[in-house]
């Protein structure tokens, strides 16, 4: 007989290498409420949402107790209802309260809790009854007012992203998440990745929401107003409308028609470009002997993070732009003479995008950004509400002309290892199909932090590897400097690549990898599977494109 | 972060007090700074989030955390009046009012700012048969009154 399991509320359930006993409550289909608790981040125990009662009345915070063989517990005693509706009115007690304002109404896990345990009335006097904003940077919003000490956004930065800009700061009733000295966030070492407005369960970090500055732009008859969309968004939003798609790029599409967008392009022709790019400087350095490894550059959360902590390794990036920075300038050199004043908007599933767009870099003649506005997944599913679109009914469009193609390469774009898989595809002398699908199950594909290969091109190995997540570049950057070598490094700054961008809605990490999925087959819908294969491709490098590549399509990081 | 450096900062310094210690040391690596300094110059945090590969939010997180850091600069002489219960009964504030007032200073602003004098008040030196007590520099002055504070006070200033 097995005996190893425990009694939650009074049913046997079984130890299956748990590692704590909120896991296994929650196996056990009861959904215990908590704030601290990501399974990705370490335990830090501090918000005792979590408690349950063991059979002799003693109260333990299931998060950071392992399960034992023979435990009993229960999770929803009168004492422990009483805890936690005190624990919910003592975080709503120092809390600023404007709900029905607030960013993340509808969506705030206190909110949610504070209604799901029954908390009416708050009996003390609140000091921080006001928002207290820093809105210095282009990515995240922060409302200290609203933070409710858990720490989620504090581990996010440091363990996963190993960026370290916030930490807890003061002690006591004082203490509160800063940055060092205080300082706005914009001036600290922040790549504006977004990892902790995903993981923070009320306002007090938010994506930076530019969906009103949208909204006033729109409309207006002089104005031809233009949106790519990112790969990774077209399988993050179906999920928000209780819709049952999973590929829905045709839908959001139609929506953005419908909300005022002349024209709707998708990034993954970009991102055709991209590897047409990419490639060649790949070859070119291959050709030359290097520097090596060549780093992708359509991440600007790591292109920051390597400004920050890697300057030295910066003429090993890429200088190709990012889909969105390559497919802006093109867009403004096909309309810069319509006759209109022409907004180019971004649907992209990144907080760190909407920095990228204002950097110096990505400016036309008149030092106008070419990309005027990027919103995230979040501010698109937000305007479509808004707009009062049924999205179950609204029927699917198709991309407009004249950038209507893209290709299976462009679109795997959105999931980590997929701009390595694409470029691979267009350097490799092999193009059938079961060379692509070797290469697909050769290790490219997969959600490991670093997935390394080995493939053999021409008269060479090429060794390769794909990173997610910035927390993992330290450890590849070390072996580089111990002396390792590899040609192609892909480096995502966000857990899965931008499937898991922070823009995107919150989702479990099986969602993401579930996004992930969809890409692929989304890819293998493709007719064309090679970026080359794009008439796209052939018709711009023969006009528009011809002689300039390196003034659109290039950028040098190197100061 | 690779930061800027100030080149007016004896970087030098920091590297024989970061030799002494594991890079995990940071609460004993802050006190042997401020042992040189008086508080924790702004200069050391970039730094050593940089030598102790960590970051310069968590280094700030540990130095507020803790009452004893400072960040911001103290005097030449730092005077540490004790207001535990033994000498505020036997009448510190009347000496502590003396030293505030006399030097230009209040509840806020504990350090005048030619940076010759910080004074603050501790709750407890663990001195109450001495008391009212105060210390000048960790050097411990028992008994003290407004006059004998006043005389002190006087060739503190002499040896500036
Ligand atoms: S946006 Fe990213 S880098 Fe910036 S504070 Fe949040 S987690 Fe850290
Ligand atoms: S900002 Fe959000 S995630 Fe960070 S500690 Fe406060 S409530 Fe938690
Ligand atoms: S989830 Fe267990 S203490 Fe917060």
């Amino acid at each position: 007989m097995n005996n190893n399991f425990m009694i939650i509320d009074g049913s046997p359930v079984p130890i299956e290498g748990e590692k704590n006993l909120l896991e296994l409550i929650r196996k056990a289909g009861i959904e215990m409420p908590t704030f601290c608790y990501y399974s990705e981040l370490s335990v830090y125990g501090a918000c005792r949402m979590c408690m349950v009662e063991n059979k002799w009345g003693g109260m333990e915070a299931a998060c950071s107790t392992p399960p034992k063989a023979g435990m009993e517990i229960k999770t929803n005693t009168p004492r422990l209802r009483k805890y936690r509706k005190m624990i919910l009115e003592l975080l709503l007690a120092n809390h600023c309260r404007d709900c029905t304002t607030c960013d993340k109404n509808g969506k705030c896990k206190l909110q949610e809790l504070a209604t799901r345990f029954d908390v009416h009335r708050v009996r003390f006097d609140n000091p921080k009854s006001e928002p207290l904003i820093d809105d210095s940077s282009l990515s995240i919003t922060r409302d200290a007012n609203k933070c409710i000490l858990c720490g989620d956004c504090v581990r996010m930065c440091n363990e996963i992203q190993n960026v370290g800009a916030i930490d807890f700061a003061f002690r006591g009733s004082n203490m509160k998440v800063a940055c060092a000295f205080n300082k706005p966030i914009a001036e600290s070492n922040c790549v504006g990745c977004g990892q902790c407005a995903a993981v923070c369960p009320t306002a007090a970090i938010v994506i930076k929401d530019d969906a009103h500055l949208l909204w006033q732009q729109l409309n207006d008859n002089d104005t031809l107003a233009i949106a790519q969309v990112a790969p990774a968004v077209r399988v993050a939003v179906a999920k928000e409308f209780g819709y049952k798609g999973e590929n829905v790029m045709g839908k959001i599409t139609a929506c953005l028609h419908r909300i005022g967008f002349d024209l709707v392009f998708d990034t993954a022709t970009g991102a055709d470009m991209t590897v047409m790019e990419e490639a060649n400087e790949f070859l070119e350095r291959l050709e030359n002997g290097g520097p090596f490894p060549m780093f992708t550059s359509c991440c600007p959360a790591w292109v920051k993070y390597a400004e920050n902590e890697y300057p030295e390794l910066l003429p090993n990036i890429s200088t190709c732009r990012s889909p969105m920075q390559m497919f802006a300038p093109v867009i403004h050199e096909q309309y810069k003479n319509c006759g209109k004043k022409v907004l180019s908007v971004a649907v992209m599933p990144c907080t760190a995008k909407k920095f990228e767009a204002a950097r110096d870099e990505f400016k036309d003649e008149n030092g106008k950004p070419y990309v005027d506005i990027v919103i995230t997944t979040q501010e698109l599913i937000k305007m479509i509400k808004q707009a009062g679109i049924v999205f179950e009914d609204i029927e699917p469009e198709a991309i407009d002309l004249p950038f209507g193609t893209m290709t299976g390469s462009g679109v795997i774009f959105g999931v980590t290892g997929g701009v390595m898989e694409a470029v691979i595809r267009r350097v490799s002398d092999d193009k059938s199909i079961s060379a692509l699908r070797n290469l697909a199950f050769e290790g490219v594909r997969g959600f490991g932090d670093i997935r390394e290969f080995e493939l053999p091109l021409k008269d060479r190995t090429l060794k390769v590897a794909a990173v997610n997540g910035l927390g993992n570049v330290a450890k590849i950057v070390e072996r580089i400097k111990s002396g390792e070598h590899f040609d192609l490094i892909e480096v995502m700054a966000c857990p899965n690549g931008c499937i898991g961008g922070a823009g995107q809605p919150f989702a479990s990490t099986h969602e993401k990898h579930k996004r992930g999925e969809n890409l692929y087959k989304a890819d293998k819908l493709c007719t064309l599977k090679f970026s080359e294969e794009n008439p796209l491709m052939k018709e711009l490098y023969s006009g528009m494109l011809k002689g300039r590549e390196h003034e659109l399509l290039h950028v040098n990081y190197v100061k | 972060m690779s930061s800027v450096l100030n080149e007016n900062f004896d970087y030098g310094q920091l590297d024989k007090i970061i030799e002494q210690h594991e890079p995990t040391a940071v609460i004993a690596i802050l006190q042997d700074i401020q042992e040189i300094y008086r508080y924790l110059p702004p200069e050391i945090f970039p730094y050593l989030a940089e030598k102790l590969h960590t970051s310069e939010s968590r280094i700030y997180s540990i130095a507020t955390f803790y009452e004893n850091f400072s960040l911001d600069p103290k005097g030449k002489y730092v005077i540490k009046v004790c207001d535990g219960t033994a000498c505020h009964v036997r009448k510190s504030v009347p000496i502590l009012n003396y030293l505030r007032e006399e030097l230009g200073l209040d509840e806020k602003k504990k350090t005048t700012d030619d940076l010759s004098f910080t004074v603050e008040t501790v709750s407890c030196l663990g001195a109450c048969g001495l008391a009212p007590v105060m210390t000048v520099n960790d050097e411990v002055h028992s008994g003290m009154t407004p006059e004998s504070a006043a005389a002190l006070l006087g060739s503190l200033k002499e040896a500036l």
